[in-house]
Parts: C-alpha cells; structure tokens; sequence
C-alpha cells in the first residue's frame, strides 16, 4: 500500500502549477471573463504543447501513454487556475468516449489530433430541464443523420468535434460522433453563469453524423463513462476548493477588526478550519478515486461517486465561504472570489448533479458486498 | 501510488490472518471472564505470539513492523471480535512518551509488561480547572531531596480504576508563565496517597475516574524530560493521541444504516428507495471513506518517516459528529421504535442507540471539537492565535473563575 503520488508526478505537479501561475494568472481569466471570447485560445495551445492534452492517449495514437494520476494532477492545477479551456469536455469525455467506445479507424482518425490539442470535442448530453435518461432522451440517429437539439453544450461554440448521446431504445444509447462544422448543424452561443467557459445549444437536421463503435451501448456502459469523468472532474473542484481556502486564509490574515486580524476570530477561523475539513476528505476521496481510475478496479463505480460527491460539497462551501470571508469586497465585480464561485457551480452541474452522484454512490455501496464495505 | 498490497505486504497478511484463524478467542477461552480478564489474556495471547505492539522493537515485545504492516494487522486482527481498549492509552500514547523522554532502564522494565497487557497504564492530564486550557493545570509536584511529593486532583482519567502505573503533569513552578512551569512524571498508582473515585456517565458506564494526590512520594528518576519541560512532553503524547484515538471506531456506521434502510418502509416503500434517505447515506459515506483514505494517506507519511502532525485533528473532528449523526438517524429511520433501549433488538438499534449516547463523549475526550477546530486552524492553515488574557503572565497571578 501507498497512497502518495510518486516523485516524478509530485514534480508534473510543481511544474503544471508554476505553468499556470504564470500562463493563467486570474488577469488572464478575467480577460475572457470580460470579453465576448469562450476561451483563451493561446493558453489552450500551450497547455496543448505541454503535452497535457496527450497526457492519457496511448502512444500508438500520438499520446503520451502517461496514466490518470497524470491527468488527475493536471486537472487539479486547471481547477485551482479556474483555467478557460475546453479540457474537461475534450480530454475527461470526449477523448475517454473515443478510447472506450471507438473503433480502431476512429481512434486512428480523432485521437491524434485530440492529442496535439489541434483538434477540440466535447461531449453532448443534456436536452431539456432535469435529469437527461435512456428514457427522456429526444435526440435520435439512424444510419447516418442526427436529428435533435442539446443544450447547454460546454464548449459547444468550438468544438470541431462532438460525441452526442441518441436514443437507442431498450434502455440503450448511441453515441454518435459529429463533426461540428457542417450545414446540418446550427450552434448558437448560450449564456451561462460562468462567463470564462463558452457553451452552446446544438440543432441537429439529419446532420451526418456516425455511432462510434459497434453502434449501441448499454446505459451502464455510458454511466461508466461518466465514472471515469466524475473522478477527473473531482479532481479540478479540488484544485479550486483549496485555491478558494487559501484565498480565504490570506485575506483573514490581512484584513483587520477590532484591532486583530480577522482570522484570530473563532468565528472565522472555524469557518476556514470546516473548510480545510471539506477539502481534505474531499482530497482522500480523490485519492481513491484517482487509483480506482488508474487500476481499472471494479470498485470505480463506488469511488467516482463518492470523489464526485465530495468535491461538489467541498468546492460550493469553499467557494461561497470565500466569499463570505471576504465581507463586502467578495461580492464585488472587481475582486476574483466570484471566478471560484461560478466555476464551482458550472462543475457540479456538468456530468450529473449532486443528487445524481449521491444516489449513483448509494446504489454502488447496496451492490457491494457486505464484507467489501 | 497503489491501494492493493505490494507482494511482501501480501505474505504478511497472510502471516497475519493464519495466525487469527490458528489463536483468536473462542466462546469458550471467555467463559466466565469479564471484559478486563478477556482482553488481557488476548493481550497476553498476542504477545506469546509475537503479535503484541508489532511496531515496537523485538527487546520491547515487539517485531519491529512498519507503519503499513501495523495497518495491515490492525485489519486482520479486527475482522474477529477483539478487545482492545484497555490498553489503547498505555500502548498508544504512554508507551511512545516513554521511548521519547524516560531512560533506557524504565523502557527495559515498562514497555515488555505493557506490551503484553500484564500492566494497564493511565493519563493523568486533565484537572477540574484545566479540561481544554490542559497547561493551566495545578496540581503540585515539589522537591524533597530525591524524590518529589504530589498533591492536587485530575479529573476524566480513563481506566484509572484499573490501571498499575500513570503518567501524570504536574506544576512544579507556579511563579513562571503557565506552560512553562510543567514537569511530567510516570507515577505507581498503587501508591500511598492516591485516590480513585469512578464518574458515572450519562451512558450509565463508568470508564474514568477523579484521581486524588494527597502527598504521593516518587522518585526523581521517574521524572520524563527536564523540569519545567512538562508541556514539551505532553505533547508528545497528544501527538500520539491523534493516531490512537483517530477515526473510525465501532458503532452506528453506513453498513448499519443501510441495514436498516433496507428493512424499514417509508410511505409503503423500501426506506432505501427515498431520495433523502439516499443522500444522507451518501454524505456519510463521504466523510467515513473520506476518514479511511486520511487515514491511509497519513500512514504514507508515517512510513516515508514524517511525524504525525496536527492535520490528523480531523480524525476525531470528523468522525465523532458523524457518530452522533448516523446514529440519530439510523434511529429515526426506525421511527418509534428508535427510542426501545435494549441490546437485543431487532434491527440493531441497541447499537446505534450506544454510539448515539457514547457520541457526545467522543466529542469531548481527547480535545473537544472546538480545541480540534483551533487546531487546524492554527497549525495548519496557519492563522493567528485568539489574544489570550493569561499570556506570559506568571501563572500564579492569572485571573481565575469560581
């Protein structure tokens, strides 16, 4: 047993972390925050020759052949920079969809430049209001053309590619890969709360589209998929989650009342210890969940939920406490705590909720056996 | 970084479970013995066999095993129903506090008799006046040639009623700020002059003790550290503390509540199938599997050499609040039937009925959840001290309540 990461990825770490620092300062969020753009577009090409976008891509497809604590470690800097890339939807999903479920003439055709970074994809699930299922789900394929709409699409304004989900009856779903620019598609810029990530809503008119794999695949099969995203995911509201506490403690050092320094108050200080708590569960959680990634162990349903789940807690308390901390100036325009506080809201609401990563964790822990638990 | 055993840590709990299944208590090795008598001849059991306090050194009992080996035993040694909590504070603090402070001739004769559950050891910390303020204690220690005469009372001394020998933080010079007028001394608790008197709790148990001091004589070598060094060492037993007394523990756990869940109804329904009850089941698995991989991760460190340090506060932070909850639930989910006292019921609600009357003591013993809170946030985080009222005032001229 060990649960540390190993001396070369603690040093991916320190050198992702000073990348970002100077690559993705929050002056550089703010720009786009600010501006009509829907990511910064230099800043995802040199994450992309840094080789982050290969990092979990096999060698045979121009990957690095690195493994998931790479990726985990990576989406944690991402996370901390509140970083405006597309990299959850193009890497966490998209990619992993095409390595789950593509055939080889697939792989061989988007994994390459997915890795260069050249090429950008995400994936394409939610329709209406509510929780998108086998059943509810709308937006259909047969043979070769897409017809439906999905909305909010993160990324969905650039992507070039899209893995969409299709009904497929009998519980099943196709995943159909879509090449974005094309007559048949209609995307349309949507507004989301956070403004450093552009989304779209996608039209599809017998757009031509193809299933990737063998057609069909079972919704459990897709909820796997979604597992292996939950734990990356995880990973990125981490990073934040503590950039968020650090941001607090800094500030109730210099800010003074009463004559002291705000954090010697308990009333502060407790509120920042409750959320290093969060935060640290949060981290073992993503611990576990980055080996059950890595080790292919049949324990991953359990272990995304449960990574998933306290990340989303530990990321909306750190951020809204945050906030909270920082009195009237944290609900200013001007100061970054509401980066924290949209970012972490945007991430708990992509790939399924809190209450669906809490009910898909207790169906794990009813499916295990009793002396497992 | 790798959740399964590495092959040597596989042979070694394979040693590990043969040995349980070849020497674990039967019904019959406990016929007529109380709980003491029970876990003393485990102890002894163990330590016949090698498996006693297995992270000591061979000359102390022990065999010398690293901090992911003891992990490793504590997994299968806990798989069957064994006692332990007799010795937890002896073995897991006092013991360490020894090997770090006393000398090599009282680690010669102390630690094998502990190791092998022959003799019960104590912690005479806390005072009536100095629960979570443990450095204002008062009880005295003075100088009379060779030896020191003690006199004052602690308070909340678990298993003093039992136990041969003590360690014990007394104040041997009031006239100096309070944290550094401290020495600490290992004391015979069947000596002249000491007085034991059990608390009942509101559990209606009574595992601690008001200990009474009245001109107790003890030599100057069983003095651990130099004088005025009493706070320096008891903190090496705090720090021990944290990783004795961490999380997790018996009691109303997730297993339990879906135990339940599964049985009872709500609205003619599996209670399982209800949305809130799945979501409490949830966060409780979050903080129970978020506490077991801590654990893991601090016992990483311990391995690389790194000393357990204040971020291992969150172990009885999180877990003993966590107690409170799931029992209260578990028992809810039971409706009125949560409110039956009784071992023998169905669904087990005498357990968690005992976590949810034990619970509001773990969140005291031990550093309460507030000291806990103060904890992180002060050495971990980093932020400043609360201004306190008594700092670098000499301790006799602090203000005093009632």
């Amino acid at each position: 047993m060990n649960f540390e990461f190993s001396e070369e990825q603690l040093m991916l770490r320190e050198q992702a972390r000073g990348f970002l620092s100077q690559h993705c300062p929050p002056t550089l969020v703010r720009k786009v925050f600010d501006s009509e753009q829907d990511y910064d577009a230099a800043l995802w090409q040199s994450i992309a020759e840094m080789g982050w976008t290969a990092t979990a891509i096999p060698e045979a497809y121009g990957g690095l052949g690195l493994g998931y604590y790479e990726l985990a470690i990576i989406a944690e800097e991402l996370g901390r920079a509140v970083a405006p890339v597309p990299f959850s939807s193009s890497v966490y999903l998209a990619t992993e969809a095409l390595l789950a479920f593509g055939s080889e003439a697939q792989k061989e055709r988007w994994l390459p430049s997915l890795a260069t970074g050249e090429c950008i994809a995400t994936l394409a699930h939610a329709e209406n209001a509510g929780q998108t299922t086998a059943k509810s789900l709308r937006t259909s394929f047969s043979d070769t053309s897409l017809n439906g709409i999905k909305k909010p699409v993160a990324d969905g304004t650039t992507a070039d590619i899209a893995i969409v989900t299709a009904a497929a009856g009998d519980g099943s779903v196709t995943l159909c890969l879509v090449e974005l620019n094309q007559d048949k598609v209609s995307r349309s810029a949507i507004q989301t709360l956070d403004f450093s990530r552009g989304h779209a809503m996608l039209e599809f008119d017998n757009a031509a589209a193809e299933a990737l794999g063998e057609g069909t695949v079972a919704w459990s099969s897709f909820e796997a998929l979604l597992d292996r995203a939950a734990v990356l995911m995880a990973w990125e509201q981490l990073g934040l989650a503590d950039k968020a506490l650090e941001q607090a403690c800094e500030y109730a050092q210099q800010r003074y009342a009463f004559g002291r320094a705000i954090g010697s108050f308990q009333a502060i200080k407790h509120k920042l210890a409750g959320m290093y708590v969060k935060n640290a569960l949060a981290r073992s959680n993503a611990y576990h969940g980055a080996w059950a990634l890595s080790s292919n162990s049949d324990t991953l349903p359990l272990a995304a939920a449960t990574a998933r789940v306290a990340s989303i807690q530990a990321s909306l308390n750190a951020a809204q406490e945050n906030i909270q901390t920082h009195g009237g100036m944290g609900f200013t325009w001007e100061f970054d705590c509401q980066f924290y506080y949209r970012r972490a809201k945007l991430l708990s609401l992509a790939i399924g909720s809190e209450r669906h990563w809490q009910d898909r964790l207790v169906t794990a822990l009813e499916q295990q056996k009793p002396e497992a638990a | 970084m790798d959740f399964n055993d590495t092959p040597e840590e596989a042979i070694f709990r394979s040693q590990a479970a043969a040995w349980m299944a070849e020497n674990h208590l039967t019904a019959n090795d406990k016929q007529g013995l109380n709980r003491l008598e029970v876990a003393k001849l485990w102890q002894k059991r163990k330590y016949d066999g090698g498996w006693a306090c297995i992270g000591w050194d061979e000359k102390y009992g022990g065999r010398g095993a690293s901090a992911i080996e003891r992990v490793i035993w504590d997994q299968e040694e806990n798989k069957y129903d064994v006692p332990s909590r007799f010795f937890v504070i002896g073995q897991g603090m006092i013991a360490p506090t020894i090997m770090a402070w006393s000398t090599q001739e009282y680690c010669d004769q102390f630690l094998p008799k502990l190791a092998s559950g022959e003799e019960i050891w104590c912690q005479l910390f806390s005072e009536p006046a100095s629960g979570s303020d443990l450095a204002a204690l008062r009880t005295k220690a003075e100088k009379d040639g060779d030896e020191w005469v003690i006199n004052g009372q602690k308070i909340w001394t678990s298993g003093a009623h039992y136990s041969d020998y003590g360690m014990i933080v007394t104040r041997t010079d009031p006239t100096v700020a309070k944290h550094k007028g401290l020495t600490a001394f290992l004391v015979d608790m069947k000596a002249a002059g000491v007085e034991t008197k059990p608390i009942k709790q509101l559990t209606g148990d009574a595992d601690f003790n008001e200990v009474y001091f009245t001109d107790v004589r003890i030599p100057d070598s069983y003095r651990l550290g130099e004088v005025g060094q009493g706070w320096q060492v008891a903190l090496t037993t705090l720090m021990n503390e944290r990783l004795a007394i961490g999380g997790g523990g018996a009691g109303a756990d997730v297993p339990l509540a879906i135990k339940i869940a599964q049985t009872v109804s709500i609205n003619d329904r599996p209670a399982i199938e209800d949305s809130a009850v799945r979501a409490k089941i949830a966060n409780f698995h979050v903080q129970e599997a978020g506490l077991k991989y801590n654990g893991y991760r601090a016992l990483s460190a311990l391995s690389r050499g790194d000393l357990p340090g204040p971020e291992n506060s969150i172990g009885k932070l999180v877990g003993a609040p966590k107690l409170q909850d799931i029992a209260s639930f578990c028992m809810d989910l039971l409706e009125e039937h949560g409110a039956l006292w009784g071992d023998d019921l169905e669904f087990m609600a005498g357990a968690a009925q005992r976590s949810y009357m034990g619970a509001p003591g773990l969140r005291i013993a031990g550093g309460t959840d507030e000291i806990m809170t103060n904890i992180i946030a002060e050495r971990v985080l980093g932020l400043p001290q609360d201004p306190r009222a008594d700092k670098g005032i000499p301790f006799n001229e602090v203000p005093t309540g009632n």
